[in-house]
């Protein structure tokens, strides 16, 4: 709305140009410091991520005590491998099994476990996901192209407070003997939401 | 309120989008919104709480046409205008910034042990708790006009108790300036075919966070 904004750059897409302007506004009030969304921004972009959660799960994969430590306290679990903070203060691990798989969803807004899996992705936040995850899970799964046995039982969590839900997929078969660091390889950002499962040895990652 | 951001169960969207090896964000300024919707909460004139309230009070259409980062800055602005950090004639740039009264502002080299610190919501609450797992309960009818978390989809619905989290902040109070009241949260099951009728897959379940003041015995 350039009447709006005179001060706009005009070359600019409108989104652009009204967020360059509101920072360039609170900057210069002196309310906010541009270096410190830089480091927001590479925190996010570059440090915390899905890899996080992977560690994760490959270690709940081969240390029983880990994963039981986890299954309890999930938040004091993944605080020990240095994985704390916003988004994840209160943190959830749901275990899928060989009857259950776990799907997790925020309808009201976009609740998400940042420290171990970064931020969420544009599907996770948008209006088809939220609307349909909890009522036609199946479907929804579908189009990720995961099909489960009519005789899994579909629990969907909807993130509705604080609690943030980690998923911890099955450890695939024929990974006999690897490593936790080898494994992590396997668990994609998919499969710790419930939108898949980890990777078999051998897919293409 | 029931607003625009409570979709679950909302029929009429398409299918979801996967995309694979999604970039972390799409376009330059969805960066700058992000960081400068975390360094303006850090000034600490709102929650968590008012924050989310304020994105789901825009108007249905305009939050349904918006994309995320969108709604988060319209959801901003009407943070720093509410708040007086900002006037209207700043906002349209019809006049040139004034100085702000002093804040406490987040820092750069503050950044990294602000967000691994995050801001915990569990509370210390000593009342007994009303319900206990496998105990049959109703999710409350609430159309509130202010902020609540529990989905429009399980109101009037009834469910199981799994479990008793303990205390949280209750959003509902805390949205509004009115403390953190705190309540006992539980995680309450529903068998889907009671959320969806009999068309949905009688084992599949979903479950919601929902505080204390949210449920009734059934």
């Amino acid at each position: 709305m350039p009447h709006d904004h005179p001060h706009h750059d005009t070359d600019l897409d409108p989104m652009t140009a009204r967020v360059k302007a509101l920072e360039t506004l609170l900057v210069g009030k002196g309310l906010v410091d541009p270096a410190a969304i830089d480091a927001i921004v590479e925190t996010y972009a570059h440090r915390v991520g899905p890899q996080n959660g992977a560690s994760v799960v490959a270690r709940a994969w081969t240390d029983p005590e880990f994963a039981g430590w986890l299954a309890r306290d999930a938040t004091a679990a993944i605080a020990s491998m240095g994985f704390t903070g916003r988004q994840g203060e209160h943190m959830q691990a749901v275990f899928n099994t060989d009857d259950t798989h776990n799907l997790v969803v925020c309808t009201l807004c976009s609740c998400y476990p940042w420290p171990v899996l970064g931020l969420p992705p544009v599907w996770y936040k948008s209006p088809p996901y939220r609307a349909r995850a909890v009522r036609e899970p199946r479907a929804v799964l579908a189009e990720f192209g995961l099909t489960l046995p009519a005789t899994t039982r579909i629990r969907v969590w909807d993130s509705t407070a604080e609690l943030r839900y980690l998923v911890v997929p099955q450890r695939p078969a024929g990974t006999a003997g690897w490593s936790a660091e080898r494994l992590a390889g396997l668990v994609t950002r998919e499969a710790m939401i419930g939108t898949g499962l980890a990777r078999s040895p051998g897919s293409a990652p | 309120m029931n607003g625009p951001h409570d979709l679950g169960g909302r029929p009429g969207f398409g299918p979801v989008q996967p995309e694979a090896d999604a970039p972390v964000f799409h376009a330059g300024w969805e960066e700058r919104a992000l960081g400068l919707t975390l360094c303006a909460g850090a000034l600490g004139l709102w929650t968590l709480d008012e924050s989310r309230h304020a994105r789901e009070s825009l108007p249905t259409e305009t939050y349904l046409n918006s994309s995320y980062y969108e709604i988060w800055i319209l959801g901003l602005e009407a943070l720093l205008l509410r708040h007086g950090l900002v006037s209207p004639e700043e906002l349209s740039g019809s006049a040139p910034p004034a100085p702000a009264a002093p804040h406490g502002i987040l820092a750069a080299d503050r950044v990294p042990a602000t967000l691994a610190r995050g801001g915990p919501s569990d509370r210390a609450i000593d009342t007994p708790p009303r319900f206990r797992a496998g105990d049959r309960v109703r999710a409350r009818v609430l159309d509130t006009r202010g902020h609540n978390r529990l989905p429009r989809y399980v109101q009037g619905r009834i469910g199981t108790v799994e479990a008793d989290r303990g205390g949280f902040v209750f959003p509902d109070a805390n949205a509004h300036g009115r403390g953190e009241a705190p309540q006992r949260l539980y995680t309450v099951v529903f068998a889907a075919q009671d959320l969806w009728g009999p068309e949905a897959d009688p084992a599949d379940a979903v479950s919601v966070d929902a505080w204390e003041s949210y449920l009734e015995p059934a």
